[in-house]
């Protein structure tokens, strides 16, 4: 039996593999995940280890806190001493001190910051004498030696052409400085990606990052034999509270932490691979059960010579289990394809993480295998178990139904309860208060799965009205033939119904996407309006990375400039949790306009060195009134004694504050090193270019700074959330290429079914044109039926979800350029995918498709 | 009516006692089978004939198990198998049912040996390679073994169709118009092998047709009219045949 099954998969070579396109790219696409995921976390895990060659034990400096918030937690160094008193103890060997930095940029031969988009700029000091625990390798020229001399890495100075010999600027901590390139150095064989690096001699280190006399790593070689375990207990009575001391592979491990985002990012990207297979299960199925439809009277025939039922079963399993087997192995590799696809996408929007060879773990063969054939077979069950109910007297009645399954009578019910529970779970999944967040993501992602079956259950009895409408200008453009396809996509609803569901899946997540986009856009616009009354705006050239606040300093007493007010970021712990702490200047009420709820306008210009202002949602959470004590520990373990002098209302679309905003005085005076998030100007005469030009004349000094105009603020604000919804595009791109795969599916078997009828209307003079117009129109409306039901459906998310973000300042806009254009898509997508059954149906010809049995 | 009283019990390997069988419901309810008995002995082949809506169909689906009849019982080999749930009723089909289609069914996908050998396939048996070469010897398909469907004419199909029906070795072959789909020449050919079978192996077969020529062939022919058995009559020529066709009338 099971060969039967085998020989008509080989039989029907062209279903099969179209049937299969569908789990080779949802397979990729976790295989890619894991491939890409894996490579990168690979040249991470050989950085780290790397960075510790030769060291037995590693000595950095102590956080008295750490922060999972995002604003990094600055690491205080510790005092140079240190060094002398390790290297007295009686098993060290060799120890050296490294002074280390993540925000010194090199300057571009274009006078501006090299951007790296995130990734650190890098700069550390060597030493030109011994190279045991340095980790680089030089590719020209040599380690650098005194004050004015610098080794950059390779990728930079091939991107910027430097070479040995050239002079390059740098800015760290104070104005920028040049250097002469002594050397160009790579990290072993790993891409860094958008890092960059710099390497001084110790002593300019510390001069340029601002840690004179200080070090902020002490790599440790111990004499041989010496169990580390040994070594660290040597070292730890001799270091003070500020430092901490580690084996070098604990510290590595450590190191490794900071890239968690590694492993969220896999996660993001295996939920797209699982709307994929998700979309593919819908194709498979729909696949399926047409062709098990097609071949009912060779399942009565096996009937009448004696099979039973689970026979039946069985040979459509396992032609399921060899699609699904055969269709795994070839998206495993695929994936290799799409690991280096997804890189580039990533790359394009500016993510470029270091990465080395390709990494292939037996998890990924395992896990991209087992998801693949698991989710065919339960894909190819439902079909499957139709197939079983196919009588034997099918073999010979023609035309024969099947006989409706027990359960038939309560499809019209079931289908309306599957629909109402999705919506139920997921409006409690967003709404509900309380929800543990796993629970909650788990009853999203559940709700959403059922919400989409729903629909799809519902959906056939949708499809006369909604093909008749949506066809309706197919008639008028295609005459005869868009009046035939428009009757063929209605003649059998439920077929017409699923293929259109896998795109409407595909579609619904794209129309969420752009309306929460849209909501985002509108209320930071919003926002930004309300709150931004200065003239110009001063970021890091890359927008989001902390600017020195030299860069502000230069800009006062400037000819016309009237205010300069920045706004400085770091974090602390309030009340028990880290928090963002925001620091401003007293004049700050002249560029930014606040909504007061308690406390005047005048909060800022009254915060002191025990002021401090609040916004109300954390006042709420924490029962704050004006006059409440509040403490703040900052990084460096200094504890902060304030109370609130003001509450502000939280702006939906954002702000630059934290809930605790300080002084920038007593910021100063606490955190070391503070940096401005951004600055804001005005100037006589408002927004002019003469005000502009002379405004980025003062700044020719810092390349790392930008200045900007509210509009230009907006735009560069908003580019991110830009290109987060173009990345989300692409990514769901996937499932609707591989839904598109299922209207093609659906297309070649109802023109292998029709074959008699194309034959008699080629008969009575049809042409091919109108043959193949007839089958493109019947897969626009198709098409057309599935977008309209996405964007609904996502439209519908949107709105659940705004509603219970309102208060993180989410807001409903619909972005209806973009529907008309996904519209416009899904007819592009429809003619796209009728042109491989359209050509067939043309093909045909006449004589044998009257014969055709 | 007089096989009851005719023929001993023992001899007959397939039964139908009193089966009706009713279309639909209500106003619109048709009686295809109004009350038929009949009793089918071995090693005899049956024909029965009858102008089309007469129930000939009806009446074969019901004497092979694949269709029930409202009311009534057909026992196969001695079971009665009117009310065998599916799966036993399938086992029984491997033992003791072939069947011959108009529209030969052949699994295109197959060769016509693996065709032939289906049914052992399914049953899990090994075929006798002796059987087999005998069987494709007699249906003159000893050179057309892996050919599939698609490169067979009409009649080496219903050869490859028939061969498949007798590779079990069944209590009873059903053919169901078997030269329906045939050209006259082909027809004579294949009549000329189920009769053979007949004689040969004692083939017990049971054939639905409309063709006279074909009814000629058969040792006893039931004439059906209107859901009922109107005549019968033994082995006679086509004009007799057609004869007693034009007799009953419609």
């Amino acid at each position: 039996m099971s060969r039967v099954a085998l020989k008509g998969l080989l039989g029907r070579k062209l279903r099969a593999a179209l049937t299969a396109v569908a789990i080779v790219l949802g397979v990729a696409m976790v295989s890619g995940t894991y491939v890409l995921t894996d490579t990168i976390k690979g040249a991470f895990d050989t950085i780290f280890v790397q960075s510790y060659k030769n060291a037995d034990a590693v000595i950095t400096g102590k956080v008295a806190f750490t922060n999972n918030e995002g604003n990094a937690v600055e690491t205080p160094s510790f005092p140079e001493s240190l060094l002398g008193r390790v290297r007295a103890l009686p098993d060290v060997v060799y120890a050296a001190g490294e002074v280390t930095d993540a925000r010194t940029h090199l300057i571009g031969r274009d006078g501006k910051a090299i951007v790296t988009h995130g990734a650190p700029a890098l700069a550390f000091s060597v030493d030109p004498n011994d190279q045991r625990f340095n980790p680089l390798t030089l590719t020209a020229g040599n380690w650098p030696r005194g004050p004015g001399q610098i080794v950059i890495d390779k990728a930079t100075a091939d991107k910027e052409h430097f070479r040995v010999g050239d002079t390059i600027r740098v800015e760290a901590r104070g104005p920028v400085r040049p250097f002469v390139i002594s050397g160009i150095a790579k990290y072993g064989s790993i891409n860094i990606g958008n890092a960059t690096f710099a390497g001084f001699d110790l002593p300019t280190a510390q001069v340029l990052l601002d840690k004179p006399g200080k070090l902020d790593v002490i790599r440790v070689q111990s004499r041989a034999g010496v169990a580390t375990s040994k070594l660290l207990d040597e070292l730890r009575p001799v270091l003070p509270q500020t430092a901490q001391v580690r084996s070098a592979s604990a510290q590595a491990q450590e190191d490794l932490k900071q890239v968690g985002f590694i492993s969220i990012l896999q996660k993001i990207l295996l939920v797209f691979a699982g709307i994929a297979l998700f979309v593919g299960a819908f194709v498979i199925a729909n696949t399926l059960s047409i062709t098990i439809a097609q071949r009912t009277r060779e399942f009565a025939t096996l009937r009448t010579l004696g099979a039973t039922r689970r026979q039946v079963l069985g040979s459509i399993i396992v032609e399921g289990l060899v699609i699904g087997v055969l269709a795994s192995v070839v998206g495993l590799f695929a994936g290799l394809l799409l690991a280096k696809a997804l890189n580039a996408l990533f790359v394009s929007v500016g993510i470029n993480l270091p990465r080395r060879g390709t990494v292939f773990e037996t998890r990924t063969i395992i896990v991209s295998l087992l998801v693949g054939i698991v989710v065919t077979l339960v894909a190819s069950l439902r079909p499957a178990l139709r197939a079983t109910r196919v009588p034997p007297i099918a073999a010979v009645r023609e035309g024969a139904v099947l006989p409706p399954s027990r359960f038939a009578r309560y499809r019209f019910a079931s289908a309306l309860v599957v629909l109402a529970a999705g919506i139920a779970v997921v409006s409690y999944g967003v709404l509900g208060s309380g929800i543990p967040l796993r629970l909650r993501l788990f009853l999203l992602g559940g709700g959403v799965l059922l919400l989409f079956v729903g629909v799809s259950l519902n959906t056939a009895r949708l499809v006369p009205p909604l093909a008749s409408t949506l066809g309706w200008p197919g008639t008028k453009i295609g005459g005869v033939a868009g009046r035939l396809a428009r009757e063929n996509a209605i003649r059998n609803p439920s077929r017409t119904a699923s293929t259109a569901s896998a795109l409407m899946i595909g579609l619904a997540l794209v129309a969420f996407v752009a309306v929460l986009g849209q909501g985002l856009r509108s209320s930071f616009e919003d926002a930004v309006d309300k709150l931004f009354v200065g003239d110009y705006a001063l970021t890091s050239t890359d927008t989001f990375t902390p600017l020195t606040v030299s860069a502000e300093r230069a800009l006062r007493g400037a000819p016309g400039v009237e205010v300069v007010s920045g706004i400085r970021a770091g974090s602390g712990k309030v009340l028990g949790k880290v928090q963002n702490v925001t620091a401003v200047e007293p004049n700050m009420a002249r560029v930014l306009r606040l909504t007061w709820k308690a406390g005047s306008p005048a909060v800022p210009a009254q915060l002191g060195s025990t002021g401090v202002f609040v916004n109300d949602d954390f006042a709420k959470t924490h029962h704050l009134a004006l006059g409440s004590p509040i403490t703040l520990e900052t990084p460096t373990a200094n504890v902060l004694d304030l109370h609130v002098i003001g509450i502000f209302a939280n702006p939906k679309g954002g702000s630059p504050f934290g809930p605790v905003t300080i002084s920038s005085s007593l910021f100063d005076q606490n955190y070391p090193r503070p940096q401005n998030e951004m600055a804001f100007v005005n100037t006589s005469g408002g927004v002019t270019p003469e005000n502009s030009k002379a405004l980025a004349s003062k700044l020719e000094a810092f390349p790392d700074a930008k200045i900007q105009t509210r509009s230009e603020f907006k735009t560069n604000f908003e580019r991110p959330i830009n290109q987060l919804l173009g990345l989300l595009y692409v990514l769901l791109g996937l499932s609707v290429i591989i839904s598109l795969f299922g209207i093609v599916n659906t297309l070649v078997l109802t023109v292998f079914e029709r074959t008699r009828e194309l034959g008699m209307l080629r008969a009575v003079g049809m042409t091919r044109r109108q043959v193949r117009r007839m089958i493109r129109h019947e897969s626009v409306v198709t098409a057309l039926i599935g977008a309209v039901l996405g964007i609904v459906v996502g439209i519908f998310l949107a709105l659940l979800v705004t509603h219970a973000l309102a208060n993180e300042g989410f807001v409903f806009a619909v972005p209806y350029g973009n529907l008309v254009v996904f519209v416009i898509a899904a007819i592009i997508a429809g003619i796209l995918a009728a042109i491989f059954p359209a050509r067939r149906a043309a093909r045909l010809n006449v004589l044998e498709a009257l014969q055709y049995e | 009516m007089s096989e009851v009283a005719e023929s001993p019990a023992a001899t007959a390997v397939v039964a139908a006692e009193d089966v009706t069988r009713r279309y639909g419901e209500g106003d619109t309810a048709v009686d295809a089978l109004r009350g038929v008995d009949l009793e089918i002995r071995r090693g005899r082949l049956t024909a029965v004939m009858g102008p089309s809506g007469s129930g000939k169909s009806t009446l074969m689906h019901i004497l092979a198990g694949l269709d029930r009849p409202t009311s009534g019982t057909v026992s196969i080999a001695g079971i009665d198998i009117t009310r065998l749930d599916d799966t036993t009723l399938t086992k029984l089909r491997r033992e003791h049912i072939g069947f011959v289609f108009q529209f030969f069914n052949l699994l295109p996908m197959l060769t016509a040996e693996e065709n032939v050998t289906l049914p052992l396939s399914i049953a899990g048996e090994k075929p006798d390679p002796a059987w087999i070469d005998e069987l494709l010897g007699k249906l003159g398909l000893s050179d057309r073994r892996t050919h599939r469907p698609a490169e067979l004419s009409g009649g080496q199909q219903q050869r490859v169709a028939i061969a498949r029906a007798l590779v079990s070795k069944p209590t009873v072959m059903f053919a169901d118009e078997p030269t329906g789909n045939l050209d006259s020449q082909t027809s004579e050919e294949i009549l000329k092998l189920i009769r053979e079978s007949v004689d040969d192996y004692g083939q017990t077969t049971v054939m639905v047709t409309h063709d006279a020529r074909a009814a000629a062939i058969a040792d006893r022919i039931l004439f059906l009219a209107d859901g009922l058995i109107v005549r019968e009559s033994p082995r006679t020529s086509p004009d007799a045949v057609l004869a007693a066709l034009a007799e009953i009338g419609t």
